[in-house]
């Protein structure tokens, strides 16, 4: 078990430097450098004047070089001009002694994750606001997707070819079939719109950035959550109706076990081992759908920063958001690898 | 003149689709009288789910194609008619000239553009664009996917590796990074496309060879005819007179695919191939220890005939069901597309892009951003049933 957690965490990092170095080079190609140079200094700067700003930004070196940088294990890129010295690790402009006291070192590898060039403000402290908002979210996401989405599984997998089976399973494929941009602009539209006037919820969730509650936040919540719940819930059904069909709940019957029983005791945890991998494994797409959901209701958390980001080639910021959100699926795939061993004792034991 | 009554845009909506109305009939009545010698297509017609599903792919298709063919359609769907802005749906024109239709049937968008038009030429721009991006995963799918599951090993780890290394990027983030207007201009996507649409091509060369290896006379100029043509096309593809990537003199050119197009199909076929790849390698994992493989093996067939003509037909049932599903996906994320603005024109009038405009007023004005909506879901849930029916009718056998 040591030996293929330290292997996964091999693999991991290799993927998250292959990974960001995409993301560097995508980023640094010259157009976007020269779109960045024209948004931060003026638009109508003539070609000379891009390369001059791009040369005294330091964005000029060679990629390897610039990347090696990012990451910390270069030393950091200083300019001597005639107003005094400016570099990577240096604030501005700074005389020759307080250059001198400046760390060589500046990448991710020493906590230094940059300046955003939209948002005038440490990546760090960016991406800490942001993630923690999105966490936010992401908890009442779970706390409504997974509960609702294992009852619908395990109430339609019970009984397979019954009534309720087929109702729940049209509910999951509807839910499955609706991207969380259609959900949420109808869901808009019904419920916060003047046009139909129910305004039950809010169409914003912007004030729930401070002060959550459920008038502003629970369309954004139930948007994300139908569209993986869908998808979590014919995973379960699909593993309830198996086990179901398994003997040893046949001998349970036989034995008299009530219904109830057998669904509680003996059905239930055998069950929920897929559903469990399954959860895991959406993360990535619930990724996806918070960047959607927090541009459609202007939430502004991690999603929003990253469209942002990649918006204005914000490169700093940018490498941020897909180092946190790479990090996220790999540990999630790890999470869900893990867990499976221990859920499923066959496993364990071979 | 007087605006409609909800009964009357009803029916004249109902109306304006006669010609899709037509053809589904036909194809239905055609279909079920030769179900049982339609082979696993015929079979769907014994599914209620699977034929609701099928024709509500089927409408979008000839809403599609009709569509292009300007039958459907009562506007132009990039004319805007002054005074029709936001206006509500069944809304007369402020003054018809002969010809034109008197009405905007599901009103105007915040341009004064007629919904109703925008989302029938809506369905064109996806029935064009997702069944072949899907297609296209598939072949590079399968090319890298089957040998990493036959042959395991180093060449397995690494594929998988970069499989993996796709499926860890956000989506959105990737699409942010490929479409921008700076990095098409630097031809990275043109690029892409080189290598992505090679597959097909390698494709059809194995699956050919391998299966009339033994007869060269047959063979070669089978594979000459076949090649060249498909070699032909390819250039003619990737190639594009101005661009990044220009082989093919203009002459020899026989299609330019419209800007924005080639860069979304192949964004969408890079997204979806590592998911095709992981399921025909589990697939083909799966399926080697059979011991018709086995046969063949000690027959002394060649590995790739082995890949392609013992396992992947008996792979097929599980590829089209995910060819289905696929379908629909390719439909979701093109619509994610649209909604961030990447890659189409703004104007262009594809479900995603309406979506995006239609939600910024949507707390006044609902009609501009529901039609799209729900044909998306409706296109999106018909493609779900038709995989739920198939996956039912093949599991019968």
């Amino acid at each position: 078990m040591g030996l293929f957690i330290l292997r996964r965490s091999g693999v991991m990092i290799l993927t998250a430097l292959c990974l960001t170095f995409i993301v560097f080079f995508l980023t640094n190609l010259f157009p976007n450098l020269e779109k960045l140079a024209k948004t931060q200094g003026n638009f109508r700067m003539s070609d000379e004047a891009v390369i001059s700003w791009l040369t005294k930004e330091g964005y000029m070196q060679p990629l390897p070089v610039k990347y090696g940088q990012w990451l910390g294990v270069l030393p950091g890129w200083t300019l001597e001009t005639e107003d005094g010295v400016t570099g990577r690790c240096i604030d501005g402009t700074a005389d020759a002694a307080t250059a001198a006291d400046a760390p060589r070192f500046c990448g991710i590898l020493q906590g230094d994750w940059g300046y955003s060039t939209v948002f005038k403000d440490d990546v760090s402290t960016i991406i800490a606001t942001r993630l923690g908002l999105t966490g936010k979210l992401m908890f009442w996401v779970l706390v409504l997707m997974i509960p609702s989405a294992l009852l619908v599984g395990v109430l339609a997998g019970m009984r397979e070819g019954s009534v309720t089976d087929r109702t729940l399973s049209t509910f999951s494929i509807i839910t499955t079939a609706t991207p969380e941009y259609v959900s949420g602009v109808i869901f808009i539209a019904v419920f916060a719109s003047s046009a139909v006037g129910l305004k039950w919820f809010k169409g914003t969730a912007t004030s729930a950035m401070e002060n959550a509650n459920f008038e502003n936040f629970f369309l954004p919540v139930l948007t994300i959550s139908l569209y993986g719940m869908g998808y979590i819930a014919r995973m379960t059904r699909a593993s309830m109706t198996e086990v179901m069909t398994a003997q040893y709940i046949r001998t349970a019957r036989l034995k008299g076990v009530s219904f109830p029983n057998i669904v509680l005791k003996h059905a239930l945890r055998n069950a929920l081992i897929a559903p469990f991998t399954v959860i895991m494994l959406q993360f990535p797409w619930l990724l996806n759908g918070v960047v959607i959901v927090e541009t459609l209701f202007n939430y502004k958390g991690f999603g929003w920063t990253l469209v942002q980001a990649a918006g204005n080639n914000d490169i700093e910021l940018l490498l941020a958001v897909s180092v946190v959100s790479v990090i996220v699926v790999l540990v999630t795939q790890l999470i869900s690898d893990i867990g499976y061993v221990y859920l499923n004792p066959r496993i364990r034991i071979s | 003149m007087e605006p409609l009554t909800t009964v009357e845009i009803i029916t004249r909506v109902i109306y304006q689709f006669t010609s899709v109305w037509i053809a589904l009939i036909v194809l239905f009545a055609v279909s079920i009288a030769f179900k049982r010698r339609l082979g696993l297509y015929g079979k769907l017609f014994d599914s209620p789910i699977g034929m609701i599903g099928f024709g509500l792919v089927m409408f979008w298709v000839f809403t599609g194609v009709f569509g292009a063919l300007d039958l459907i359609v009562t506007h132009d769907p990039l004319a805007q008619i002054s005074g029709m802005k936001n206006k509500v749906p069944g809304t007369p024109l402020p003054s018809a000239e002969d010809g034109q239709y008197a009405w905007y049937l599901l009103g105007g968008d915040n341009l004064a553009r007629d919904v109703f038009s925008r989302m029938v030429k809506g369905a064109w721009v996806v029935v064009q664009i997702a069944p072949l991006a899907t297609l296209f995963a598939f072949m590079v799918g399968i090319t890298l996917g089957l040998p990493a599951g036959y042959y395991g090993g180093r060449l397995d780890t690494f594929l998988s590796f970069l499989a993996n290394l796709i499926l860890a990027f956000p989506v959105i983030l990737l699409f942010y990074l490929l479409v921008t207007p700076e990095i098409v201009a630097t031809g990275v996507p043109n690029y892409m496309a080189t290598v992505l649409f090679v597959f097909p091509i390698v494709f059809v060369g194995v699956l050919l060879n391998s299966r009339y290896y033994t007869q060269p006379t047959f063979r070669t100029p089978l594979l000459i005819v076949v090649l060249g043509v498909m070699l032909w096309l390819y250039l003619s593809l990737i190639s594009e007179v101005g661009s990044a990537v220009s082989i093919l003199p203009g002459v020899l050119d026989i299609f330019d695919i419209p800007g924005g197009i080639l860069v979304v199909f192949v964004s969408v076929v890079f997204v979806n191939s590592p998911t095709v790849f992981r399921i025909v390698r589990g697939l083909a994992m799966d399926i080697k220890t059979r011991d018709y493989v086995a046969a063949a093996q000690t027959r002394g067939e060649g590995p790739w005939y082995i890949m392609l003509w013992e396992i992947l037909p008996n792979a097929r049932g599980p590829l089209i069901v995910d060819f289905c599903l696929r379908i629909g996906y390719t439909t979701i994320l093109l619509g994610t597309l649209g909604f961030f603005g990447l890659g189409l024109p703004p104007e262009s009038p594809d479900w995603g892009s309406t979506i995006n405009e239609g939600r910024k007023l949507l707390s006044i004005y609902l009609h501009p951003a529901l039609p799209p909506a729900f044909a998306l879901l409706s296109l999106v849930l018909g493609l779900n049933l038709l995989a739920d029916g198939l996956r039912e009718e093949s599991l019968k056998d």
